[in-house]
């Protein structure tokens, strides 16, 4: 079992061993509004933590997906791909955006856990 | 300056409505079902717009009046008839446009429909150009309110007696709880539909009343998606001042008995533009895949040159896929042509389409 965690720019990543599933908050997706695009990082490619990892647009606006820590992309997606309305409908959990084989573990603990992250969230959008 | 807000403000509240300023004013952009179901239930159904935002002008006079305007619009107001409407521009001797607007006969003169951006400028040059020869009136004691979408009329004739008579393009006067409102049948979405000005104390209870019978408010969000969906112009984006009507593809718009004799304000540049072609011109452009290209996206041609720009791009909720229109070089102006659209650094295929992406279904004739 292992602790969800959440970043300041609405992603939550949850680590199975030395594989994090990324992807972003049902906060998030309220403030986006329905979303209609979703583009992700390819397959075996790299990323560096708070680099942008893919993208996702409302009808009224497109915005940048980051991604919390670093690592390899391991897997991705595609069911939010072909059809983006899915990030709304459940975005915390089969709406998941990518997979990270992550490179270092201490990047966690940087990251809120949810209570920090709903407290957060709730300030930031008042 | 302090954001003003419609008579419909509480209502919008008391429907959970997101807020943006727009043009100065308070304006839902979604309600809690959101743009894509906002969006849809227009289309089968029957969805409020509060438009009150934007101006309505009276302009009183008779013959005299019609003379000065047709020296000021493209138009055939001559031969306009009672309580038709019109759509035009307000243009400046370039025929750069000031502001799209629909103009209506009626019996006193005539009511303008403005853009709320613009209104006040659009007032300002319209008193300047008619030396306060004519009473004009921007009245801001009436909201205006528009229903659209194929249950409108039903649901508006229940409540309104006879607006099911109207035509496309025409209005009348009606009494809603003894009070005067003028209803033209008309809209901004490719529906079947009414914009109704009325007082500002009666808006919020007819607006209750439609709603009631089964019409759900509207935010401009999904006003956005619908109007781009049935092709229709965006003033300030599709539209400016350093666009012309017949570059925005418009020249329908314009009355060919007035182009024959000229002698309306931007007419030598409309005829020179009409006989000698433009050189860049509005499409309708579809990308291939789900990739949105929004308002100043560049356009490329298959050799990579810079052709053009999207004005207003969006995902289409009924078309179920991106739909955007813009600015191109005319001689890539041609249905089918194949073109490129530059989204954060990759460039996307896409192809210059005919106008509208979703077909209209005004009623042309009276449903008796």
């Amino acid at each position: 079992m292992s602790e969800v965690k959440y970043s300041k720019e609405h992603e939550w990543i949850k680590l199975e061993g030395d594989v994090a599933t990324i992807g972003i908050t049902k906060h998030a997706t309220e403030m986006l509004g329905d979303i209609v695009f979703a583009e992700l990082p390819e397959k075996g490619s790299n990323v560096e933590k708070d680099g942008t990892a893919g993208v996702v647009e409302s009808t009224k606006a497109a915005s940048d997906v980051y991604t919390p820590v670093s690592g390899e992309v391991v897997d991705t997606n595609q069911a939010i791909v072909d059809d983006p309305s899915k990030i709304n409908q459940d975005p915390e959990n089969s709406a998941w955006f990518f997979k990270l084989k992550i490179k270092d573990q201490s990047e966690m603990d940087t990251l809120m856990n949810k209570e920090d992250y709903d407290k957060f969230a709730k300030e930031t959008s008042a | 300056m302090e954001t003003k807000k419609t008579s419909l403000y509480q209502l919008h509240q008391d429907c959970n409505a997101k807020f943006v300023e727009f043009a100065g004013y308070q304006m839902p952009i979604q309600y809690s079902e959101g743009i894509v179901e906002e969006h849809k239930f227009t289309r089968n159904h029957s969805g409020i717009f509060d438009v009150s935002h934007m101006g309505q002008l009276f302009i009183y006079g008779g013959e005299d009046l019609i003379t000065d305007l047709e020296k000021i619009f493209p138009l055939d107001l001559k031969n306009l008839k009672l309580n038709h409407s019109k759509y035009s521009f307000l243009m400046d001797k370039d025929a750069g446009i000031h502001d799209d607007l629909i103009i209506t006969k009626i019996n006193e003169g005539f009511i303008i429909i403005l853009n709320a951006a613009c209104k006040d400028n659009d007032f300002k040059i319209l008193k300047e150009l008619l030396s306060e020869k004519h009473k004009m009136v921007l009245d801001e004691n009436k909201s205006l309110i528009a229903i659209q979408g194929p249950k409108s009329s039903q649901i508006l004739n229940g409540i309104v007696e006879g607006v099911n008579d109207l035509n496309f393009m025409s209005g009348n006067w009606f009494s809603f709880k003894n009070q005067k409102v003028y209803i033209t049948r008309s809209g901004y979405t490719g529906e079947d539909g009414f914009e109704i000005s009325i007082p500002n104390d009666f808006a919020d209870i007819l607006t209750r009343e439609l709603i009631n019978k089964g019409s759900k408010l509207i935010g401009l969000g999904a006003r956005d998606t619908l109007r781009l969906e049935a092709g229709l112009c965006l003033y300030g984006h599709d539209l400016d001042k350093d666009k012309t009507p017949v570059e925005a593809n418009l020249k329908w718009a314009i009355s060919k008995e007035r182009i024959s004799k000229g002698d309306f304000i931007g007419s030598d540049i409309i005829i020179k533009q009409l006989n000698d072609g433009v050189r860049k011109i509005r499409v309708g452009i579809k990308p291939e895949g789900r990739i949105i290209a929004r308002e100043k996206t560049k356009i490329f041609n298959q050799s990579d040159v810079h052709i053009g720009e999207i004005t207003s791009g969006t995902f289409g909720p009924s078309v179920n896929g991106p739909v955007a229109m813009g600015y191109v070089e005319n001689e890539f102006s041609k249905k089918d042509t194949k073109v490129f659209l530059e989204v954060r650094g990759k460039k996307h295929p896409a192809n210059i389409c005919g106008l509208p992406f979703y077909k209209k279904s005004y009623v042309k004739g009276a449903n008796k």
